[in-house]
C-alpha cells in the first residue's frame, strides 16, 4: 500500500469545468501511456482537451486518433498487453462498436479505463442522454461506476485506475457521466498536484506484460478444455472488486477528504419510501427528497455508484426496512419483464422474508428532460401501489402515449 | 426562369424539411443541387425509383430527410453495406448512397474498398470536407498532414487518403473527383454515374467554413472555394501516378472509366449456368 498524506488546501486548485473536462484533467494526471479514441458526441471534449495537453506538451501520452471505435478499444488492448497504463473514451454506438473487444479487454484481465458519456443508442439517431449504452455492456465483465457530479468524475477516475491495475482486480473501468447533462455542464471542481495523483497510483505494474525476452501467449484458443476456468477466475476477480474499492477509496480519502462509497444513502434511515437510480437523477432525486420531506413524507434516496459488481448484499441491508424501493432507470430492456435496474434490486431483495414493495420507473430516454415532477409522479404511484397492495412490473414516465 | 417559378429542385425535396441544418457557406447544398441536376438532366419527374442510404455525418444529412424519396439513415460507417442489402433485394431501384469522408472513409472504409472490389452497382457520393464537422473538427483518414484540427493542434502527423484513386485501384468501374467549385462538371458526372452498371464513386470536394476552414486556418467558404478552382483537372487518358495528397497537388477529373462485369451480372452467370 503506497503511503498517501492529506494534501493541504493551499495545494488544491479549484477550477469550473465540464465533466468531460474533469475527466481529460484526471487522464492528464495519471500519467496515461497510451489513449485511442475516435470522436463521438458527446465525449469529443475529452479527446480535445487531451490533444492539447499532448501538443503542449504537458504529458508524453501516445494519442492515437484511430478510424473507429473498434480500432480504439483494439489499440487499448495491444497498448495494455505490453504494460501501459491506457486509456479511451467513448458513448453510445461508439460503444456498441467496441463491444467485440470489450470481453477481449476484461477476459484478457486489460485494467483500461473507459470513459463513457451515457448517452442514446440509434435508431432513431439521438446525441443526448440515457443509459442504453453501458447498460448493454453490463455483461463484458467490465467494472461499471456512475458519477453525479464532475468533481465526482475526477475522482472516480484517478481511482478507477487504481482498483483496475491491482493485481486481485486487473480488470477494465467504465467511469460512465450523463452524456451532455455532466459531460458539458461547468460546475466547480477541486484538482489535486499532479505529484500527489502520481504518488497515489504509482507506476502500473503489469502482472504478465508481452515481452521479448519472456515471451508469453495472450488470448489464444482454450475450448472445452480450459475455456471455463477462465471465466471462473474473471468471475472471482469481480469478487474481489467491493474490498479493492474499498482499501483505494480509503487511501483516497486520507489524501482528499472525500468518499463515494459503492453507492450513497440520502435521508433513508427512516424512510418508507426509497429513491433508487444513479448518475445525474439522483441529484434531482434528493432535492425532491428534501421538499417531500418538509411536507412530512418519510421518503430517502440510494444514488448508486457502482452498477458492476453490483453490491447486492450492501444494498439489501439499507432497502430492507423500506415500504417500497421506488426505482428510476434510463433504460427500457425491450421484451424483459422489468428494466436492468430494478432487475438487480429485486434480485438483491428477493431472498428476505419480507421484502419491500419494487417499482420501476423507466424515464429520461433520448434526453427526456426528468425534472423534479417526474420524481414525485413515481413516488406518489408508488404511494398509491403500497395502498393497493401490488405494483406493475414497470412502467414509462414522460412520454407521449 | 420568372421570379414565381419553383426552383427545379424543389420538386424532388420534402419542402416541410427545409431549410436544411447545414451552417452558412456549406458546400452541402451545391452537392445537393448538382445531384438533382443529373436526376433531371436523366429525364426523372421525381425520385421514384430511387432509394437513398446515408451514414452518420453532415454529408449523410444530404437526402435524409431533405430528398422526397425513400431514404434509409444508418449507423455511422455502415451506409454502403446496408445498402448491399438493399440493391440486392431490389436489384431494379437506383441505389444511391450519399455520405461523408468520416463516415465512408474513415470508420466505413472496409465496406467502401470491399464494394468498389465486388463492383456492386450502387453509386456513392462522398461530400469531402477533410475533417469530422458534425462532431467539431477533429482529424480524419483525409485530413492533410500538418493540418491543424481540434485533435491535431499542432499538426497532423498523418498522411491522408487519396479516395479516388483509392476506389479506381479497388476496382470502382466509375470514379470522378469533382469540386463544388465545378457544379457544372460535378452534375455530368454524377449522371454517368447513375446510369454507369457497376460501382461508381464521385468525390466531391466541400467546404466547411466552420470546422475546417476554421480550424486549419484555409479560411471562409469563398477562400476555400477559391482553393478548389486552383486545383488541376487531369486530361483524358493520363495515367494515374500516386502520390500522397496535399492541398495544392490534387487533381479532379475522371480515375476509372470501364465496364467490368458487375457483381449482379457475375451472380447471373451463376444462375444461368445451373440451369
Amino acid at each position: 500500500m503506497t503511503v498517501v498524506e492529506r494534501v493541504p488546501t493551499d495545494k488544491v486548485v479549484v477550477e469550473g469545468m465540464t465533466g468531460d473536462a474533469a475527466i481529460a484533467h484526471a487522464l492528464k494526471q495519471c500519467d496515461i501511456d497510451v489513449l485511442a479514441a475516435y470522436p463521438i458526441t458527446p465525449q469529443t471534449i475529452i479527446v480535445e482537451d487531451f490533444q492539447k495537453f499532448v501538443a503542449n506538451g504537458e504529458v508524453k501520452t501516445r494519442v492515437i486518433p484511430v478510424e473507429s471505435e473498434h480500432s480504439a478499444m483494439s489499440a487499448c488492448v495491444g497498448a495494455s498487453a505490453v504494460g501501459a497504463r491506457v486509456a479511451t473514451a467513448t458513448a453510445s454506438a461508439g460503444l456498441a462498436l467496441m463491444w467485440e473487444i470489450l470481453y477481449c479487454a476484461a477476459s484478457m484481465r486489460m485494467p483500461i479505463v473507459l470513459a463513457v458519456a451515457n448517452r442514446a443508442l440509434s435508431a432513431p439517431i439521438n446525441i443526448h442522454n440515457d443509459w442504453s449504452d453501458s447498460y448493454g455492456a453490463r455483461d463484458s465483465g467490465f467494472i461499471q461506476i456512475y458519477c453525479q457530479s464532475c468533481q465526482e468524475a475526477y475522482d472516480t477516475v484517478i481511482m478507477a485506475f487504481k482498483i483496475a491495475e491491482d493485481h486481485d482486480v486487473l480488470l477494465p473501468v467504465m467511469v460512465c457521466i450523463d452524456g451532455f447533462i455532466l459531460s458539458h455542464n461547468v460546475e466547480r471542481v477541486e484538482m489535486l498536484p499532479t505529484e500527489a495523483v502520481q504518488q497515489f497510483l504509482g507506476v502500473r505494474k503489469p502482472a504478465i506484460a508481452l515481452d521479448p525476452d519472456n515471451p508469453v501467449t495472450m488470448g489464444p484458443l482454450a475450448l472445452t478444455d480450459y475455456y471455463f476456468e477462465f471465466k471462473e477466475q474473471q468471475d472471482r476477480a469481480m469478487a474481489r472488486v467491493p474490498e479493492v474499492f474499498e482499501r483505494v477509496e480509503s487511501e483516497f480519502e486520507k489524501m482528499t477528504g472525500r468518499r463515494y462509497g459503492r453507492f450513497e444513502t440520502y435521508r433513508v434511515e427512516d424512510a418508507d419510501i426509497i429513491i433508487f437510480t444513479h448518475s445525474t437523477p439522483g441529484g434531482t432525486a434528493k432535492a425532491v427528497v428534501d421538499a417531500l420531506r418538509e411536507r412530512g413524507e418519510k421518503v430517502g434516496v440510494v444514488r448508486l455508484r457502482m452498477f458492476r459488481p453490483f453490491p447486492a448484499e450492501a444494498l439489501r441491508e439499507v432497502l430492507r426496512n423500506a415500504k417500497a424501493v421506488a426505482v428510476f432507470e434510463k433504460c427500457r430492456s425491450f421484451g424483459a419483464p422489468s428494466n436492468p435496474l430494478a432487475l438487480e434490486v429485486r434480485t438483491a431483495l428477493y431472498d428476505l422474508d419480507e421484502r419491500p414493495l419494487v417499482t420501476d420507473f423507466v424515464i429520461g430516454l433520448g434526453g427526456r428532460d426528468v425534472p423534479p415532477s417526474t420524481i414525485v409522479e413515481g413516488v406518489e404511484k408508488t404511494k398509491e401501489y403500497l395502498k393497493a397492495g401490488r405494483a406493475p412490473l414497470y412502467e414509462t414516465l414522460g412520454v407521449r402515449k | 426562369m420568372t421570379a414565381t417559378e419553383a426552383h427545379f429542385a424543389v420538386k424532388y425535396l420534402r419542402e416541410e424539411a427545409l431549410p436544411t441544418p447545414f451552417c452558412p457557406g456549406c458546400g452541402n447544398g451545391i452537392i445537393t443541387n448538382a445531384f438533382l441536376k443529373a436526376v433531371q438532366d436523366l429525364g426523372h419527374e421525381d425520385l421514384h425509383g430511387f432509394a437513398f442510404v446515408s451514414g452518420i455525418g453532415c454529408g449523410a444529412w444530404i437526402p435524409s430527410p431533405h430528398f422526397n424519396a425513400d431514404t434509409l439513415h444508418t449507423t455511422h460507417g455502415r451506409a454502403i453495406a446496408f445498402a448491399t442489402g438493399l440493391k440486392m433485394a431490389r436489384p431494379e431501384l437506383n441505389v444511391v448512397v450519399i455520405s461523408g469522408d468520416g463516415d465512408l472513409a474513415a470508420i466505413g472504409g472496409n465496406h467502401l474498398i470491399h464494394a468498389a472490389r465486388r463492383n456492386i452497382d450502387l453509386t456513392v457520393i462522398c461530400s469531402n470536407n477533410y475533417i469530422y464537422g458534425m462532431t467539431g473538427g477533429q482529424v480524419g483518414p483525409t485530413t492533410f498532414t500538418g493540418d491543424r484540427t481540434s485533435t491535431t493542434p499542432y499538426g497532423n502527423p498523418e498522411r491522408p487518403f487519396d479516395l479516388a484513386r483509392l476506389v479506381a485501384a479497388a476496382g470502382a468501374n466509375y470514379v470522378a473527383r469533382w469540386t463544388t467549385a465545378h457544379p457544372v462538371q460535378m452534375a455530368r458526372a454524377i449522371r454517368v454515374a447513375l446510369e454507369r452498371k457497376g460501382f461508381s464513386f464521385i468525390e466531391v470536394l466541400s467546404q466547411c467554413p466552420t470546422a475546417y476552414g476554421r480550424r486549419s486556418r484555409r479560411g471562409d467558404a469563398i477562400r476555400l472555394m477559391g482553393w478548389f478552382k486552383t486545383l488541376r483537372v487531369r486530361k483524358p487518358d493520363e495515367p494515374i501516378h500516386y502520390q500522397t495528397p496535399t492541398a495544392e497537388t490534387l487533381d479532379l477529373g475522371v480515375f476509372a472509366d470501364r465496364n467490368e462485369k458487375t457483381f449482379s451480372e457475375s451472380l447471373a452467370e451463376i444462375a444461368a449456368a445451373r440451369r
